[in-house]
């Protein structure tokens, strides 16, 4: 575990209930339990706004606000532009992680997913643990 | 001058015909063609018969058209089956989301039992909690796919509607059921047009990257 604060304050960003309950519960499995919710790009940005965190989970696919404009407006932010930001969507197209990517994303999980990759690319985002 | 004001006529029947919602009969056409075939003065072979064989083609072509469409019930198709597939395919999300919740309720009945267990015995169930979680994302999975084929749906809807609309008959209200989306609608209102085009949900195994696909492609960047 050594290098990666378990309890660092992880936000997820999905449209979907179901979704948020499968990511958390994941996360809280692997020993990340410090974990807060949104349901869209904007109510996201929000809590960015208003507490400190330290990794974004975000979907793609979200209305009003989709998660590649969430990604676009961390990164245009000066107190958020650092901060590891992992997609994970449906959309499997290549000219969806090419978006991403130049959008700065920090690493791309498809849908449906399991813990072992979720937990990969956490350790690639975050370092070992 | 008879020729001239004729033409008028002919001009201002054909304007009234192209109108939206006009309402076009068959019978009309024919009459326009003939009235344009009647001023047509001098050889009326060659070039000009042509003309005539193909408007009176395009005439038939229409009728049988609107015969067609009539017969096909287009405004029983607006008004009763889109509305009810549309109603039945969100029945179908309302239910997986309904049964994921169950499991979801099951699941934390479990892992609370399990916490009271000695680690060695609670851990096999660790590793079954974890598999019923990811399998449970089938839900989402299933849920934009039916919010894709249920827009599909809405936009037969609209353009049934505008054929109607064109061949003069009132595109009916949908008889829907109290349609209260179960899932906010993902993807909906793209900001851009660039994003829409990224914004098109879960693809079909053939066409979709891997895991695998995808870190390749990420690593590329590096």
């Amino acid at each position: 575990m050594a290098g990666v604060e378990m309890k660092m304050p992880i936000l997820i960003v999905d449209d979907y209930k179901t979704m948020l309950r499968i990511i958390r519960n994941l996360l809280k499995q692997l020993g990340f339990d410090n974990v807060d919710e949104a349901t869209d790009g904007s109510g996201a940005l929000q809590k960015l706004r208003d507490k400190e965190f330290k990794l974004i989970i975000s979907d793609w696919n979200m209305e009003p606000m989709s998660g590649l404009q969430l990604l676009k407006e961390v990164r245009a932010d000066v107190k958020l532009k650092e901060m590891p930001f992992i997609m994970i969507t449906a959309e499997s197209k290549s000219e969806n992680v090419i978006a991403a990517k130049e959008a700065g994303v920090s690493n791309y999980i498809v849908k449906p997913f399991n813990a072992a990759t979720l937990k990969g690319k956490l350790s690639a985002v975050l370092g070992n643990f | 001058m008879a020729v001239s004001t004729k033409n008028t006529d002919v001009e201002s029947r054909l304007a009234a015909l192209g109108k939206p919602g006009a309402g076009v009969d068959p019978a009309d056409i024919a009459e326009v063609v003939e009235s344009v075939l009647n001023s047509i003065s001098g050889d009326k072979s060659g070039i000009n018969v042509k003309l005539h064989e193909d408007i009176e083609a395009l005439a038939k072509f229409i009728a049988t058209a609107k015969a067609d469409i009539s017969s096909l019930r287009a405004c029983e198709i607006n008004s009763k089956f889109i509305p009810t597939a549309s109603d039945e395919l969100s029945a179908i999300v309302g239910a997986t989301e309904h049964a994921t919740n169950e499991i979801f309720e099951a699941v934390d009945t479990i892992e609370a039992a399990s916490a009271e267990m000695e680690p060695e015995a609670a851990a096999p169930l660790a590793d079954a909690v974890t598999r019923i979680y990811e399998a449970c994302s089938f839900q989402d999975i299933t849920g934009q796919r039916i919010t894709k084929i249920v827009k599909v749906l809405q936009d037969v809807e609209d353009r049934v509607s505008g054929l109607l609309e064109a061949f003069g008959e009132k595109a009916p209200e949908p008889k829907r059921e109290t349609r209260e989306p179960v899932e906010p609608v993902p993807d909906a209102v793209p900001e851009a047009a660039s994003e829409e085009e990224l914004m098109n949900g879960p693809q079909l195994p053939g066409n979709a990257m891997s895991q695998e696909d995808i870190d390749a492609l990420m690593a590329s960047f590096d």
